[in-house]
């Protein structure tokens, strides 16, 4: 019933709206989405990753991940890793771009080394688990194209359903298919296609909080490979916003000192 | 451990200690590594006193402090290894002990510390701040900690390091039962100074460092003592012939340039010393390619290709005078990390060889395994490299992290 409401209500006020293509209704969404999600400056939060092989066998990550909102860029990120132990202290500042390849660099605690890293293995696996580098790097409107296939409603929740396809030509997917709640804009249900565009891999985001009473976080994040039959956990806790967090904590000084 | 302690300048220590215990709650996190190493030699030891192989055990515990809100930190790092074999391997050293306190426009880093500068894989130059611990490893990658007061000015046009360095390090190097050293033991304890201070001369370095879009680049300038010395012939106690280690006041401008480009990357470091022997100029150069997610696997396949030279051709103490190495760096992207770098160093004039190969992997969260190989092969007895034919080795370490 909500749906034909909604219909008839963009019929008597927003006619230009109904002449939309799935094209540029896909990318309306996705903007609208980006905009609720603006204004955040910085956050910060510690994550869990457990790894599940097709035996079910287990194994666990422990990071922390720092963030910086940029104006009319991609965000800044910091992200400290503490286990594995033997990684322990190592840390990776990446600088997304809306556009073209972001800027990494790697911090090596042993040899006290700061390096350079090309950000084009963005389809390779994060720590060995079931997310690429891609799938957990900041999302940003001008990094994929879409389409609005459909409104379905999806674990009670009336969402949108569309397609969206990467710019990137070194992205590990040929297409897409997000579940995007209508209440909150928030991803709901993600599955990916591999660059054969078979089948790949479905990401579930459960246990949304509402923070500074607008920005939306999930806890966790599901990462099922339908290929292999492994599958990643991530739990979020100590999420933090608006510590104050500047350039000068998201450089290659502070990578330097993060552990 | 004594003579360790001493060598650190106590009052550095003190200052450090000082200001943490003033300053911070003491509310630290201990982490660290203990290891256990094998050494297998596979020829016999081509110099008297030598063993076949050896074990050897090493500690690193490591604490961590930050206050603050992470503008103040503190950490100390002390490693220890006890050697079967190598009295002079059997060492200890303050690797870390350092307070840094941070703010917006610079950083003050005071105490025992690391520094790396640098981005070629195959040899670093331009990285001179810290002594090379030689017995850890012969490819000098593990290093002294180096008490140091530095400045850090953070700037839009990039960052400036200040430098003073009080309390020299002598290099390490293998004792007369160790192997992987010249046919002459190397007597540290004769070890001769330019500088009447000797080791308690004052370094000074200052480095530029900043990054512009695809480019990172340091340009940096030493002047001090010197921490690659001069092995001179000489003569121990008893009369037997040793090597003394003579360390030269130099002047030593660096320059790192790397450039990033898709999948390539493009390295170069540069120097020019004065003050030890002639004045010479030194270059490593190559790039780094990586093969993305190889034949539709998660893997990757780096490939590594780089140029060493030296003006001082024949007569330069290192063996990188005109020398290409060539690598490949596989990354398995699994769940326990599994790596794998195997790459070969070619003398372009003499065509001496020198096989490398390390691979680690991890076991479980807190072990990893890793084991190195290395073969010599066809260098001239001119090249420095000659002395480690017979010590061709293999090399295995489980390491416990905590």
């Amino acid at each position: 019933m909500r749906t034909i409401s909604l219909v008839l209500l963009l019929s008597l006020f927003m006619p230009i709206a109904l002449a939309e293509t799935p094209e540029e209704r896909g990318l309306a969404i996705a903007r609208e989405a980006d905009r609720r999600d603006q204004g955040w400056g910085d956050s910060s939060a510690s994550m869990a990753m457990i790894l599940r092989n097709s035996q079910g066998d287990e194994s666990h990550r422990q990071l922390r991940v720092r963030n910086l909102e940029v104006e009319g860029d991609g965000d800044k990120t910091l992200t400290i890793f503490d286990e594995p132990l033997d990684v322990k202290g190592t840390a990776l500042l990446t600088f997304s771009h809306k556009t073209g390849p972001d800027d990494q660099w790697l911090y090596l605690p042993s040899l006290a080394r700061v390096k350079r890293i090309s950000s084009r293995n963005k389809s390779g696996p994060f720590m060995g688990s079931e997310f690429a580098y891609e799938d957990i790097s900041s999302d940003e409107v001008e990094k994929y194209t879409y389409r609005y296939l459909r409104d379905e409603v999806y674990e009670g929740m009336d969402c949108f359903v569309m397609e969206r396809y990467p710019v990137d030509p070194h992205s590990g997917y040929t297409r897409q298919l997000v579940w995007i709640d209508q209440a909150e804009y928030r991803p709901q249900q993600v599955i990916f296609y591999d660059r054969k565009d078979a089948l790949l891999k479905t990401l579930r985001f459960r246990d949304y909080r509402q923070y500074l009473d607008q920005y939306w976080r999930a806890d966790r994040f599901l990462m099922e490979n339908h290929q292999t039959g492994k599958s990643t956990e991530l739990h979020w806790s100590d999420q933090q916003f608006r510590q104050g967090l500047t350039d000068r904590d998201f450089d290659q000084n502070s990578l330097r000192r993060a552990r | 451990m004594a003579g360790v302690v001493t060598r650190v300048k106590a009052t550095w220590l003190m200052a450090v200690m000082l200001a943490w215990g003033g300053l911070a709650p003491a509310q630290g996190q201990w982490s660290g590594q203990l290891a256990t190493e094998a050494r297998l030699f596979a020829a016999s030891p081509a110099h008297p006193g030598q063993g076949a192989g050896s074990l050897s055990l090493a500690l690193q515990p490591e604490y961590y402090h930050s206050w603050d809100e992470g503008r103040q930190s503190f950490l100390f790092a002390p490693f220890l290894r006890l050697d079967s074999r190598d009295a002079e391997r059997s060492h200890g050293d303050i690797r870390e002990l350092t307070w840094i306190r941070a703010s917006r426009d610079w950083e003050l880093r005071l105490g025992i510390r690391k520094v790396f500068w640098g981005v070629t894989e195959s040899q670093h130059l331009v990285d001179i701040l810290n002594q090379t611990d030689l017995v850890e490893n012969p490819d000098g990658e593990d290093k002294l900690g180096q008490p140091m007061v530095n400045l850090a000015l953070v700037r839009e046009w990039g960052t400036l390091d200040l430098f003073l360095l009080p309390g020299f390090r002598e290099r390490t190097f293998p004792g007369i039962e160790g192997r992987l050293r010249p046919a002459l033991v190397v007597d540290t304890e004769q070890a001769v100074y330019e500088s009447a201070r000797e080791e308690r001369r004052i370094d000074a370095a200052l480095r530029w460092s900043h990054y512009i879009g695809p480019w990172d680049l340091g340009l940096s300038h030493f002047h001090g003592t010197s921490r690659e010395p001069r092995l001179l012939p000489g003569v121990d106690g008893d009369g037997k012939p040793v090597l003394v280690p003579r360390y030269d006041v130099i002047h030593q401008t660096g320059l790192a340039l790397q450039r990033i480009a898709g999948d390539w990357l493009w390295k170069l470091e540069l120097i020019r010393r004065s003050g030890q022997g002639d004045t010479f100029t030194a270059a490593v150069g190559g790039f780094e390619y990586t093969l993305v997610g190889l034949r539709e696997s998660v893997m990757d396949l780096g490939l590594l290709l780089e140029y060493s030279f030296d003006d001082r051709k024949d007569a330069a103490p290192n063996p990188f005078e005109n020398d290409l190495f060539l690598g490949t760096r596989w990354v398995f992207n699994d769940v326990d990390g599994t790596e794998i770098l195997a790459g070969l160093f070619l003398d372009l004039d003499h065509h001496g060889r020198l096989y490398n190969l390390e691979a680690s992997r991890r076991i479980g969260n807190a072990w990893r395994l890793s084991a190195e190989l290395r073969v010599w092969q066809a260098f001239p007895v001119t090249d420095p490299l000659h002395a480690f034919q017979a010590d061709d080795h293999l090399l295995v370490e489980l390491a416990r992290y905590f």
